[in-house]
């Protein structure tokens, strides 16, 4: 078939079909079209739902969040008690998820850069080591290794009356780890403000031993000067205030200790298979990042006369941190997310508590679930604005 | 170049949108109208029916992947009324959190799944329950080791149960009314908390008693567990439907209804085919041999009768599932019919 080309046709169809070849203007329409389906199907979505939820009788609306909760939880970093709110409830669930997230990628972190630079040892034994612990653990399910932490824990601890006393007044029993209850005393505010004081001191230290080495050449131990200071000032002010920190000790009463605080063995088990988990890619993406430097920046800093400590910590890292972050972004959000398999074992995080105790009593499935899905959302991209900050501190400044 | 990727991002969204578009057509009409459910299990041929992920007794599924127990047989009751064929039946397994949204969206056409009926439940979820097919009541179970022989001797003692049931509101009212103090170690699945509990995570296990009797079955040692006498609460579990569907909500209240008039009219699945040439008007009526009482709810008048044939009446369903003679030897109790000093009583089929 003979295309249009006659000058007649080109005034009409013609030039629909050149705008049309206009790849600029056809991106634009394409966008527009695009953005309408999308809030389309958004608004049939929404109608559709609240339209079933009437005709279903099923209430709606966020107003139970005041209601009572009724039901206990059995760890919580805030006051929390049966007659407090579903709402106080969401934020007792969403501060234990940040815990274990929290704790599992501090300790993921130093575990995967462990493994990861052993894996690249030139002793036999270490990088073999490191293999065999990469292979096995990542590719284990998380929640088996969850469940196997958690009974495995479980049935190496004794029940409370034959409760472990590892050291004078802490224990350890099937009920989880207890220690004494600090309870701060007036004084207690020197205590802290020597701490944030050797902190600022430590800071200034360090730049001006910086700027000292860049002038003179000559270095000065900072690291452990701000060490002395972060922990002898402290101390130090805490005997001159005569110990203002009485402590609460656990007692054994009935099944279990009344007094005391308690580690509850879910948390340990959580944290441990989250961290050992994750570590295990951690330590791939370590590796990789490593091997993505130049071999010749090793060389260059050996023939600049810096050991190898020195090499990997001040020319090699740097370097593969640019390669590393972004893919440890994707670890970091991995292991907030997986902790939502805490309901398993009887964690009491977001998922557990929030949509599962609290959706079951209210019913309010649609409400509970975007309360919870708009929390995770959050935590994953404050995490990943926090990590593209860094990532951008550490990325190559172009001359 | 540039037009490129951006021609690329723009096709990856145009399929986005499509899927969504997919998703919302099909929950349209996720609704029930009066006779919708009954079209809709006549046409697919099978009732949907949501069962627990496995409580011996109650619904619990075989190495072959039958289902057997009482919930079970109610589901069975109701598709040998429809179809006059007690096998016409698919089940869905449940977790506690799972059943009501799974009867919301139309996903199960029946729930029998050892659910409480509750107020709450009744008014605020879309859903009406239509009998009880067992009373039950929460329990505490405790090693014999601990020396406990009375519920008001556990001040400070660790409690597992599974969350989403109205269990741990319950073990939260009875400890705070006895001014005890608790932890509770609320785990996703029943299966958790026998492993957890095994495991020594908890002095007591609470949860329903016909539950835990069905538990301890899954203990190292059962003989070493024992159920304390207290009941805390009242736990009326009973099959429950969509709200809106007089006419299903009717067939499965008159199903349940029917397997306690049979019993009380004496009739089983043995002897049902001889009553049925007896002169008793009560049993004729039951076996459809007088009115036209199936046809009201759209069923055939026979209904009743495929009910005792094919899974028997509410004393064989017990005694097969929980009764004495099983593993988990619960006797009637409070699930004798009124007349034996019991709470279950079926309005007349007449």
């Amino acid at each position: 078939m003979a295309l249009p080309t006659s000058s007649t046709e080109d005034s009409g169809a013609g030039r629909l079909l050149s705008w049309w070849r206009n790849p600029e203007i056809r991106g634009v329409f394409f966008q527009i079209l695009t953005l309408l389906i999308v809030i389309w199907v958004g608004w049939t979505v929404a109608d559709n739902t609240i339209q079933n939820l009437n005709r279903l009788n099923i209430a709606s609306g966020y107003d139970f969040l005041e209601d009572t909760a009724g039901f206990s939880i059995n760890f919580s970093l805030v006051d929390y008690s049966e007659e407090s709110s579903y709402g106080r409830a969401l934020l007792v669930g969403f501060l234990n998820t940040v815990l274990c997230a929290g704790l599992g990628i501090v300790l993921a972190t130093v575990l995967g850069f462990i493994v990861g630079i052993a894996r690249l040892s030139n002793n036999w034994i270490i990088a073999r080591l490191a293999t065999v612990y990469v292979e096995i653990i990542r590719n284990v399910p998380l929640l088996l290794q969850i469940f196997f932490w958690y009974i495995g824990v479980l049935r190496a601890l004794p029940n409370p009356r034959d409760s472990l006393e590892p050291i004078p007044n802490v224990f350890l029993n099937s009920r989880g780890l207890i220690v004494p209850t600090p309870i701060l005393q007036s004084g207690t505010g020197f205590v802290f403000a020597a701490f944030v004081l050797a902190c600022v001191g430590s800071f200034f230290l360090w730049r001006w031993a910086r700027l000292r080495q860049q002038q003179t050449g000559q270095q000065f131990p900072v690291f452990w000067t701000s060490m002395a200071m972060i922990v002898l000032l402290p101390l130090a002010v805490f005997f001159l205030a005569g110990s203002p920190v009485s402590l609460v000790l656990p007692e054994l009463k009935g099944f279990n200790f009344a007094t005391g605080s308690t580690l509850v063995p879910e948390l340990v088990a959580l944290v441990l298979a989250l961290s050992i988990y994750t570590a295990s890619f951690i330590a791939e993406i370590v590796r990789s990042g490593i091997q993505a430097v130049n071999w010749g920046q090793t060389e260059a800093a050996s023939s600049l006369g810096l050991h190898r400590g020195q090499t990997l910590r001040l020319v090699i890292i740097p370097q593969a941190m640019r390669v590393i972050i972004p893919p440890l972004t994707n670890q970091y959000l991995n292991l907030t997310k997986n902790s939502s398999l805490a309901a398993a074992i009887a964690y009491p995080e977001l998922v557990s508590v929030f949509a599962g105790v609290v959706l079951n009593q209210t019913g309010q499935a649609v409400e509970v679930l975007s309360i919870v899905i708009a929390i995770y959302l959050s935590l994953s991209i404050v995490t990943s604005v926090f990590m593209n900050w860094y990532n951008a501190k550490f990325a190559l400044v172009e001359r | 170049m540039k037009t490129k990727k951006l021609n690329l991002t723009l096709n990856l969204f145009a399929g986005a949108a499509l899927a969504f578009v997919g998703l919302a057509m099909g929950a349209t009409s996720s609704y029930a109208q009066d006779g919708s459910t009954l079209r809709a299990v006549k046409s697919k041929g099978f009732v949907q029916c949501g069962v627990s992920q496995g409580l011996p007794g109650f619904s619990n599924a075989d190495d072959a992947g039958n289902w057997t127990g009482i919930d079970v047989d109610v589901c069975r009751a109701v598709a040998a009324a429809v179809f006059g064929d007690a096998d016409a039946v698919k089940y869905t397994p449940l977790s506690a959190k799972e059943r009501f949204t799974a009867l919301q969206s139309g996903e199960i056409d029946v729930l029998s799944r050892n659910t409480t009926w509750t107020l709450q439940r009744d008014t605020g979820l879309g859903i009406v329950f239509t009998g009880v097919n067992y009373y039950d009541g929460q329990g505490f179970m405790v090693r014999k080791s601990l020396g406990v022989s009375n519920a008001l001797e556990l001040a400070g003692a660790s409690v597992c149960t599974n969350t989403g049931t109205t269990t741990e509101l319950n073990v939260a009212d009875y400890f705070r009314a006895n001014s005890m103090d608790y932890e509770l170690v609320a785990f996703e699945k029943a299966d958790e908390v026998v492993v957890a509990y095994d495991a020594g995570r908890c002095d007591v296990y609470t949860t329903d008693q016909s539950g835990l009797y069905a538990q301890r079955l899954k203990m190292t040692d059962p003989s070493e567990q024992v159920v304390l006498p207290e009941v805390i609460s009242k736990e009326p579990l009973g099959p429950a439907v969509r709200i809106g569907d007089a006419q299903w909500a009717n067939i499965v209240k008159w199903t349940l209804f029917a397997m306690l008039n049979a019993e009380e009219l004496d009739i089983t699945s043995r002897n049902i085919d001889a009553k049925s040439s007896s002169s008793d008007p009560a049993i004729l009526r039951f076996v459809g041999k007088e009115g036209s009482f199936g046809e009201n709810m759209g069923l055939p008048n026979d209904w009743a009768y495929h009910i005792v044939k094919q899974v028997g009446n509410y004393s064989e369903s017990f005694e097969r599932h929980v009764g004495p003679n099983t593993p988990l030897g619960i006797s009637r109790g409070l699930n004798a019919l009124w007349k034996d000093g019991g709470l279950q009583y079926a309005p007349p089929i007449r």
